[in-house]
């Protein structure tokens, strides 16, 4: 029962990564990362209990906090409208004032 | 009730490994380096999926806290100050560079084969110190948590020489970095986002009470110093990204960050030298309690919490420095 | 009542597990980026909620019942508020979501 779960999560994360590597736009690819994250809480929090190790909740825990940070880190860092030449439909679009 | 023991992790294992070998490739191929950058987080994640599947919790843990975090984040913010395309002129094929990582790689795979087979109950590393590691903890020091023991205790020197090692590396970026520079140019899409402010508020204090948590939980589960002061800056990263860096630095302000930067390892000396002082060898926690149990309890705590405070303090202050550059 | 508690935890996991497939198979077949957010939401909230309910069942009533609950808590609340930041990042610097193209009608006046 764990074993088809997992095999679930494990596709899916395969599914995320081909999207990762084609998306189009940079946000796709962000969105990938976020989504393979939150698998990735899902994939530890199963394997811990299909090997009786439950103390590896803390593990998803901190997995669950790290991936927020770091999408929030994705959207404040990148100048998407100066760097966007060439691998997102950014092109030449100004940059929303805020 | 949980289903015990242990399972086969074979398949599991081929397919976390080849998800590695796609992002490997993916991330070489990318010329979008921001792309590169984001695949490089998912490789952490999956790293620390693979550490948790050969059951070394502790190191995924702090795989998944800095590889997952701090290191995309730093990265990203690296990237915003530079190019965003890898250079052409770099990804032409050379000839003599790739003969020479070919025969290196060749070399290396040769001479693996004469290591014992993963996992040989036979192997050295199974024969001396890890039994007695093992057995003796219990007796000797009495945490559960054996890798903490171990990290903490039986090899704390070089567990000193790690956190010398992260201070270190940050007096060489504060060199390379630091200085006075001017602010950040202001705006980007979501300053101000009211949604984002408030699941922040919400999320910070519980980031914080979690690093406690692994801070003083890590001598019966996974954790420890070092996974314990990145979610600590995690958390002040977090409050910087939403929050902007102004409101920030007003709270963590240069000098107590410097101050704390080597306070952890001036912590962590001093515990060895108080062991000294009473008698001890360095770094020997027995003399420091009343029984030598009591003694090796105290002396983890104080060295982690050195640890913790060293890390989280490094954590910030390079974040900030790479905050504080000014966009060119 | 072990045997009703495994029968939901079975129906919790699997129905999770379920939902995550298509959440995944969303992101990667819906044609805009601003659908595929849609979809990744499925995971953050159903997906890990089936599933870590699932896991709850098997835990019991314990402390691990617990540390599961955050971490779901944990993803309800950062998994909604990161795609809301992303999609308005995303609009805001002006990436345009697909309408769609009325096709042209032959029976109308050319």
């Amino acid at each position: 029962m764990f074993s088809a779960a997992m095999a679930a999560i494990l596709v899916s994360m395969a599914m995320l990564l081909v999207r990762a590597v084609q998306g189009p736009t940079v946000f796709d690819r962000v969105l990938s990362v976020n989504s393979f994250g939150t698998k990735t809480v899902l994939l530890i929090a199963v394997l811990g209990f299909l090997s009786g190790r439950p103390a590896f909740l803390d593990l998803a825990l901190v997995y669950a906090l790290m991936n927020f940070i770091s999408t929030i880190a994705v959207l404040k860092f990148s100048r998407f409208g100066r760097l966007g030449q060439g691998h997102s439909k950014l092109e030449g679009q100004p940059m929303a004032e805020s | 009730m949980i289903d015990p023991g242990p399972i086969d992790t074979g398949l599991i294992d081929i397919v976390l490994l080849a998800f590695l070998v796609a992002i490997t490739f993916a991330i070489i191929r990318l010329r979008d380096l921001f792309g590169a950058v984001m695949l490089t987080g998912i490789f952490s994640l999956i790293s620390a999926g693979l550490f948790m599947v050969l059951d070394a919790v502790d190191v995924a843990f702090t795989e998944a806290a800095v590889g997952a975090g701090i290191s995309t984040i730093l990265m990203l913010r690296t990237l915003a100050l530079t190019e965003t395309r890898s250079n052409p002129r770099y990804n032409r094929l050379e000839l003599m560079p790739l003969l020479v990582v070919v025969l290196t790689g060749a070399a290396l795979v040769y001479g693996t084969f004469d290591m014992p087979r993963f996992g040989d109950p036979e192997a050295p590393i199974h024969q001396y110190m890890a039994p007695r590691f093992i057995e003796q903890s219990g007796e000797e020091i009495g945490v559960p948590n054996i890798v903490t023991s171990v990290l903490a205790s039986y090899r704390g020197y070089d567990t000193f020489g790690e956190t010398t090692v992260i201070f270190t590396a940050a007096i060489g970026v504060f060199l390379l970095l630091g200085g006075p520079r001017r602010g950040l140019r202001a705006g980007d899409a979501l300053r101000n986002d009211i949604i984002l402010r408030i699941g922040a508020k919400a999320l910070i204090p519980f980031i914080m009470v979690f690093a406690l948590y692994v801070q003083f939980h890590g001598d019966y589960g996974p954790g420890g110093g070092f996974q314990a002061g990145v979610i600590f800056a995690a958390a002040i990263v977090l409050y910087t990204l939403v929050f902007g860096f102004a409101k920030a630095q007003k709270i963590f302000r240069r000098r107590p960050l410097e101050l704390a930067v080597a306070g952890g390892v001036l912590l962590y000396g001093s515990v060895g030298l108080t062991s000294m002082a009473l008698g001890a060898n360095f770094l020997d926690y027995s003399p420091l309690a009343h029984d030598s149990v009591h003694g090796q309890h105290r002396g983890i705590l104080l060295v982690e919490l050195g640890v913790g405070v060293t890390v989280a303090a490094v954590m910030v202050a390079l974040f900030f420095l790479f905050v504080r550059r000014r966009q060119v | 009542m072990n045997n009703v508690l495994d029968l939901i935890s079975w129906m919790c996991l699997l129905s999770g597990s379920f939902f995550a497939l298509v959440s995944s198979l969303a992101v990667l077949r819906l044609p805009d980026f601003y659908n595929r957010v849609h979809g990744a939401g499925i995971t953050d909230t159903v997906g890990a909620g089936l599933i870590l309910l699932g896991l709850a069942f098997q835990a019991g009533f314990s402390l691990i019942s617990f540390k599961l609950a955050l971490v779901l808590v944990f993803m309800v609340l950062t998994g909604p508020t990161a795609s809301h930041a992303l999609a308005k990042a995303a609009y805001r610097l002006g990436l345009e979501p697909v309408v769609s193209h009325q096709k042209e009608d032959p029976t109308s006046a050319a």
